[in-house]
């Protein structure tokens, strides 16, 4: 627990140096605090500590921060609230760019677009912060709750995410992370890795999100993603009506999904309690399932997930009610109308280039079944996979070792 | 009071009629004369506009002070219809590297400013602002009768960096004072139809400076976005018929591995009916939208480079977003060719949500003119996607 130490110095002077001027000024619901803070983040410095009091404060624009070093500590989730349900200017409540940064114990509520955005920094640590929209999932909400893009070496735990309109906790072109003992709930995703290399998501909840986890890879990016283990987690009755926006990624996930891998590659799936998922406890899947338009794919991208592995999960029910049209009707027409689709639903899809390279999905996983969809020809010829072309193992992956100030 | 200034000429060529023909109405204007001397200030930041001596008020005119040059852009940035008066100033004559690429070169001491002002509706000042063009300055000066000022904005090349600065006037229009954490005015907008459309003005903080000055994400560095080959090279509004980029050589401002400007890149001025529509379409996305969407820039992020040289799905062709929300407008990609109802980039524009509009900081009103240009650019794209 290296990092503590660190950060506990800087935290002990800023509490004697600002006590009695923050404690007199301060009352709760407050709008005269934006001020306040907004000098402070101006005026930081490597080392400091911005202490935000108990309390409700109101902002009307957009808050940022670009110094190193610089922890922003509430007095915790429920008691020190930064709501931005009057904001006219700025596009999240709180822009990072800037590293070796930590944040925790504080809410930030009703951002116009992003609650917590951090860019291109390294040694983030985001702890105990709730992101929330208090009206619940509706469309209008911002996209992401915490969304780190672009960073290194990056820990993400006892957060609680709830109704963005997009991700939960996303994490986006970074490397070196680990989600740990949060909760997501009611956000069209739960829980996004997306094209990130070494992530470790455990002891997670994500539950009443349209999609529970997700570990996705998209076009057109600085880099893809691969290595993403996705453990011990209880992702259940994640069955919320899609409300993301139409056009984005995440619109085109089917209510009822536990954890959905799309073109991304060497994810583990394992030791997780899935259940009640109702389109389908995991999905794994191409860019070719996810309506993106070849035309505009830059061309080094590679759409077809590979070594996916999934093992010793605990999965019960899901699959009963799957969302949208076609769903239903090959769900009818594979189990019946009272049956469930298999536990794993994939696309179908394998590399041509790479036909006879051995299997991209393997499943180790008690009795749970393998539907492939078909969808390289139309889902004309969807099947349970009911021989052992699936019964395979990948090489574990290694756990993610975070570095520097991070390092445990 | 009266000037105790000598003229001594920065540059000391021909092409400063404009600044000679300023100094003489000076000597007879005996308001127009600032206290201050251009100044840097290398490590203070004053709390008056006026104690950097670069523009001040006098005799209810907003002048630009001697030997501090104005200058203007190819297509400017659109900030809710401001008019803007650009100028810049170096210490002690000392000259600018050329770039054909990216920002010019400039020596410590530099100090850029821009003051954002608009045309009254009413005589007092009500908050209500029209669309207007910006005036030639009359005798490096503008009329504050008809204009009111809002605020300057400075970018000081101080020994370790660029630093940005907002001074915001006063309502008495005498003085900006610096204000770190921004503000938010509120005002309407009377547009040409005399429709009336109430906004709140945003002056950045200085965090919200770097947030558009901050091109290059990874080194985070301050810079001065319009100082570039590009949107420079124009005819000079200040200096005679000639163009901006060789009149600074003239003066011995500009220097560097450059003989004269039709040699230096050039965009389009986007009302210039002469030029190619895409051309034109190109500039105004390149100065509006290019210094986050670069392919280090803040957001590239998002896998969109709206510089001039970008082309196919990194343009938005056919590119479907990565991390927009609300910023679709459910449409499908960043361009949908011969579609501007089907393009995320024209909503982008027209939309005022500010968890949805681009740019992200600096306008809460739409340009609608803009958004013609755009939408007509991609009317005559051709392709399609799917």
């Amino acid at each position: 627990m290296h990092y503590r130490t660190i950060f506990i110095l800087p935290a002990f002077l800023a509490l004697i140096a600002c006590s009695q001027e923050t404690q007199d000024s301060v009352s709760t619901t407050d709008a005269s605090y934006q001020e306040t803070l907004l000098t402070q983040l101006i005026d930081a410095e490597p080392g400091d500590v911005i202490e935000i009091p108990e309390g409700a404060f109101s902002f009307d624009r957009s808050l940022s921060l670009n110094v190193d070093g610089v922890t922003i500590r509430g007095a915790g989730m429920d008691k020190s609230i930064l709501s931005f349900k009057g904001q006219i200017a700025g596009a999240e409540g709180l822009l990072v760019t800037a590293s070796d940064f930590t944040i925790e114990d504080l809410a930030i509520e009703d951002t116009k677009g992003d609650a917590l955005k951090i860019s291109e920094g390294e040694n983030i640590i985001i702890r105990r912060v709730r992101t929330e929209w208090t009206g619940g999932p509706k469309t209008e909400n911002g996209a992401y709750g915490i969304y780190p893009v672009q960073t290194k070496n990056v820990l993400m735990e006892e957060n609680v995410a709830i109704a963005a309109a997009d991700a939960g906790l996303y994490i986006g072109q970074s490397e070196n992370v680990v989600v740990r003992n949060n909760r997501a709930e009611y956000n069209v995703a739960g829980i996004e890795i997306e094209n990130t290399f070494d992530a470790d998501v455990y002891g997670n909840v994500a539950t009443n999100n349209t999609g529970g986890i997700l570990v996705f890879n998209m076009p057109n990016l600085k880099q893809p993603g691969a290595r993403t283990r996705v453990y011990n987690n209880e992702v259940y009755e994640n069955n919320t009506k899609n409300f993301g926006h139409e056009g984005t990624p995440v619109a085109s996930i089917p209510a009822g999904s536990g954890v959905v891998v799309n073109s991304n590659d060497q994810v583990e799936i394992f030791d997780n309690d899935i259940r009640d998922n109702k389109t389908a406890n995991v999905i794994i899947a191409s860019a070719f399932s996810a309506e993106i338009d070849q035309a505009g794919v830059a061309d080094d991208f590679d759409p077809y997930p590979e070594q996916i592995y999934i093992y010793d999960n605990r999965f019960d029910g899901g699959g009963n009610n799957p969302d949208g049209l076609d769903l239903q009707a090959l769900k009818v027409a594979m189990v019946g109308p009272l049956g469930r689709l298999p536990d794993v639903l994939w696309d179908g899809y394998v590399n041509p280039a790479r036909a006879n390279d051995g299997p991209v999905l393997c499943v180790q996983n008690g009795h749970a079944k393998v539907i492939n969809v078909d969808g390289p020809n139309g889902n004309a010829n969807p099947r349970i996979v009911d021989d052992s072309s699936h019964d395979c193992a990948f090489e574990k992956l290694p756990p993610v070792a975070l570095t520097g100030p991070l390092a445990e | 009071m009266i000037p105790t200034r000598k003229f001594a000429a920065q540059f000391s060529t021909s092409p400063f009629q404009g600044e000679v023909w300023a100094v003489i109405l000076c000597f007879l204007v005996t308001a127009c004369s600032a206290d201050v001397k251009p100044v840097f200030h290398a490590d203070e930041n004053p709390e008056s506009l006026s104690d950097w001596g670069m523009v001040f008020e006098g005799d209810g005119h907003l002048f630009v002070n001697e030997g501090v040059l104005p200058y203007d852009l190819a297509t400017p940035l659109f900030s809710d219809y401001a008019l803007k008066l650009r100028t810049l100033w170096t210490p002690d004559g000392k000259t600018v590297s050329y770039d054909p690429d990216g920002p010019f070169d400039f020596p410590v001491g530099t100090v850029v400013t821009k003051t954002f002002y608009y045309p009254r509706e009413n005589d007092e000042w009500d908050g209500v602002v029209t669309i207007g063009e910006a005036p030639r300055l009359s005798q490096m000066s503008l009329p504050l009768s008809k204009f009111q000022l809002v605020e300057t904005r400075l970018l000081v090349r101080r020994e370790a960096k660029w630093d940005a600065l907002a001074y915001v006037w006063n309502e008495e229009q005498t003085d900006a004072v610096l204000k770190r954490t921004g503000d938010i005015k509120p005002m309407t907008l009377v547009r040409d139809d005399d429709e009336r459309e109430a906004f709140a003005y945003l002056v950045p903080n200085v965090n919200q400076c770097a947030a558009c000055h901050a091109t290059n994400a990874t080194t985070k560095e301050i810079q001065p976005i319009g100082l570039k080959a590009s949107h420079l090279n124009k005819r000079s509004n200040y200096s005679h018929g000639l163009n901006q980029l060789d009149h600074w050589i003239a003066a011995g401002l500009l220097t560097g591995d450059f003989s004269n400007a039709g040699a230096a890149p050039k965009n389009a001025d986007w009302q210039d009916e002469t030029a190619s529509l895409d051309a034109r379409a190109r500039a105004y996305l390149d100065i509006n939208c290019s210094h986050c969407h670069n392919p280090v820039g803040p957001a590239d992020t998002s896998g969109l480079n709206l510089k001039p040289d970008a082309s196919g799905p990194a343009l938005g062709r056919c590119k479907s977003p990565i991390a927009a929300g609300g910023g679709t407008g459910g449409r499908p990609y960043g361009l949908t060719p011969g579609a501007p109802e089907q393009s995320i980039t024209l909503f982008r524009m027209e939309t005022t949500d500010p968890g949805a509009m681009m740019p992200e900081l600096g306008r809460a009103v739409a340009h609608d003119e803009g958004v013609a240009l755009i939408a007509e650019w991609i009317t005559e794209m051709e392709g399609a996607c799917g």
